[in-house]
């Protein structure tokens, strides 16, 4: 079986984007790139799946420029097989990447894609249900475990009110949630090795996708601030803050 | 054209995230109609109860007690033609349901829409809310994903919507099955509609600590929520995560306890009306949007706080 696992490179989870100095657009400059976190996961995922004897191939993918390659260099020393690196200069939006993302899964038919639910850059939660969509599969969002059985991957999912499970028929989409797992670090002999696998470069144009600019950015600011409050000595004075001043309690 | 809202619902009730749609849908200045999915009529009466709606779209069979993306988003496709604005709640229903028929009617969706200004432009947090990002949009129709903090809710009595029963299509072929649901057994109010929550951290150390939050949030009628940390770490249950990849809230009264202020915490409850910040480092950045901060162990404070609330 083969699991396909396509990533994002995006700011450093610990880093505070702010926007640029004509508020047209964020300020990327300087700033720590890696491995969108709930891709991570979704890289751990298929490849303990491989580990555990459930499939032969973890092939990774990404859509972007040149730099993009740290990124699948990076899954390649975690583990995955192989990369595919569809390039381009500029970067999509969603909608544009499921359909790039059915281009590589009609090339690659693999069985299982695992992916993450969001990028943490622009939050939008959109590309594993719209490739699902697109390809007429089954999609399981939201993964919290994932268990294959012959034909069939049963996955739990993180729902508002606790935990829903769902049985797909395979091929199918799953995008990872947090507690699917905790990734691996890459060990220093698998980064030398990760050197040496295949990174398959596709360019974008290639790919007879239409790709439309649908939705534009006009503007990025910071948020309003909220005002710092004042610090209470005690939990008396908290109460009674919070009821005759907030007046949130009674 | 028209705007249709997604309902979301229990199979019961009406959940108050519909009621922010609605209201967010009705500054669209455009003629409402709702499309329910429920196994149950008792939801489409009480949807078609909401105020400014025309009609309810009513899909009522047994295959929809439980929701699966792929029926819905059929559902909405059949009636696709009539409407240019397709809304639903960014709660995780929302968020599996609006990408996959966005994608098969070719719109780029627009995610956790904070403000609509008019009917092209948007206003939407990205990177956590550490920026606000406007967004106009070209396409003739559009999908939007509300984050319903950011809006008033639509009285759920004042409506009387022309109820209208739709043709159901077979779905032998379905491709994927619902086994079961763990739902997390509460009285209290849920987290993303309390006019009270009370967040642990990791500060709070371990699962059973947790509960020392249990006596307040009962006193006060509060919901009980976790930081991602804390909910990492294995101290709460993912359900209770609020920030960036959890629930967005805005109540009354949010008391951070434990909670540092990572700001994809601070994405999720910054929109709160007051803020309580309870933490041992006062050098914590949750101080700084904190209206009331105390400085103390949380292991004194909040058994103190319980007794005299």
């Amino acid at each position: 079986m083969k699991i396909l696992v396509p990533i994002k490179r995006v700011n450093d989870y610990n880093v505070k984007v702010r926007p640029n100095q004509s508020n047209t657009d964020v300020d990327l400059s300087n700033v720590k790139m890696a491995v969108n976190p709930f891709c991570e996961i979704a890289i751990e995922e298929a490849i303990r799946i491989k580990e555990s004897g459930n499939a032969d191939e973890v092939v990774v993918v990404t859509v972007g420029d040149e730099k993009h390659q740290e990124q699948l260099r990076t899954a390649l020393a975690l583990g995955a097989d192989r990369a595919i690196h569809v390039k381009t200069e500029n970067p999509l939006q969603p909608l544009d990447v499921a359909k790039v993302l059915v281009k590589v899964f009609e090339k690659e038919l693999p069985e299982l894609v695992l992916m993450g639910k969001q990028g943490i850059d622009g939050d939008h939660n959109q590309t594993g249900q719209m490739l699902a969509a697109m390809l007429g599969l089954p999609q399981a969002t939201f993964a919290s475990k994932v268990e294959l059985q012959s034909g069939i991957v049963e996955v739990t999912r993180e729902i508002d009110g606790g935990l829903e499970t769902l049985k797909a028929e395979l091929p199918a989409i799953v995008t990872t949630d947090l507690r699917l797992n905790e990734p691996r670090y890459a060990s220093l002999p698998n980064i030398m090795k990760a050197k040496r696998k295949p990174i398959d470069e596709l360019d974008l144009g290639a790919l007879a996708v239409s790709l439309e600019n649908r939705v534009e950015l006009v503007a990025v600011e910071s948020p309003a601030e909220r005002q710092e409050g004042v610090k209470v000595e005690s939990v008396d004075e908290l109460v009674d803050k919070l009821k005759n001043e907030a007046k949130v309690i009674e | 054209m028209k705007t249709l809202v997604l309902v979301e619902h229990d199979n019961a009730e009406v959940a108050a995230a519909t009621l922010s749609t609605v209201k967010a849908a009705s500054s669209l200045g455009q003629e409402i109609d709702l499309l329910v999915t429920t196994s149950s009529q008792d939801v489409v009466q009480k949807a078609s109860k909401i105020e400014g709606v025309s009609k309810v779209l009513s899909f009522v069979d047994g295959q929809f007690g439980n929701e699966i993306a792929e029926d819905i988003a059929e559902c909405v496709v059949q009636v696709a033609n009539d409407y240019n604005f397709f809304l639903a709640s960014s709660s995780t229903t929302g968020k599996n349901n609006l990408p996959r028929f966005a994608a098969l009617l070719d719109i780029q969706q627009i995610s956790e829409v904070i403000e609509i200004i008019d009917k092209t432009t948007f206003k939407k947090p990205i990177y956590a809310g550490a920026c606000i990002a406007t967004v106009k949009t070209n396409q003739e129709k559009n999908v939007l994903s509300i984050r319903t903090t950011a809006f008033d809710k639509a009285s759920a009595e004042s409506g009387n919507a022309e109820i209208v029963e739709m043709p159901l299509t077979d779905t032998s072929s379905k491709k994927s099955a619902f086994v079961k649901n763990e739902l997390t057994e509460s009285d209290r109010p849920e987290l993303t509609s309390a006019d009270i929550v009370i967040s642990g951290g990791r500060g709070m150390q371990d699962a059973d600590n947790f509960k020392l939050l249990d006596g307040i949030a009962s006193k006060l009628n509060a919901a009980v929520g976790a930081s991602r940390a804390a909910v990492d770490s294995g101290f709460a249950p993912n359900d209770y995560q609020v920030g960036q990849t959890g629930k967005s809230v805005a109540p009354n009264l949010y008391i951070a306890v434990g909670i540092s202020g990572a700001i994809q915490h601070l994405a999720g409850m910054k929109d709160s009306k007051t803020i309580v910040a309870i933490n041992k480092d006062e050098e914590a950045p949750i101080f700084k949007v904190a209206d009331y901060g105390l400085v103390g162990d949380l292991f004194e404070v909040l058994p103190e706080l319980e007794s005299k609330l």
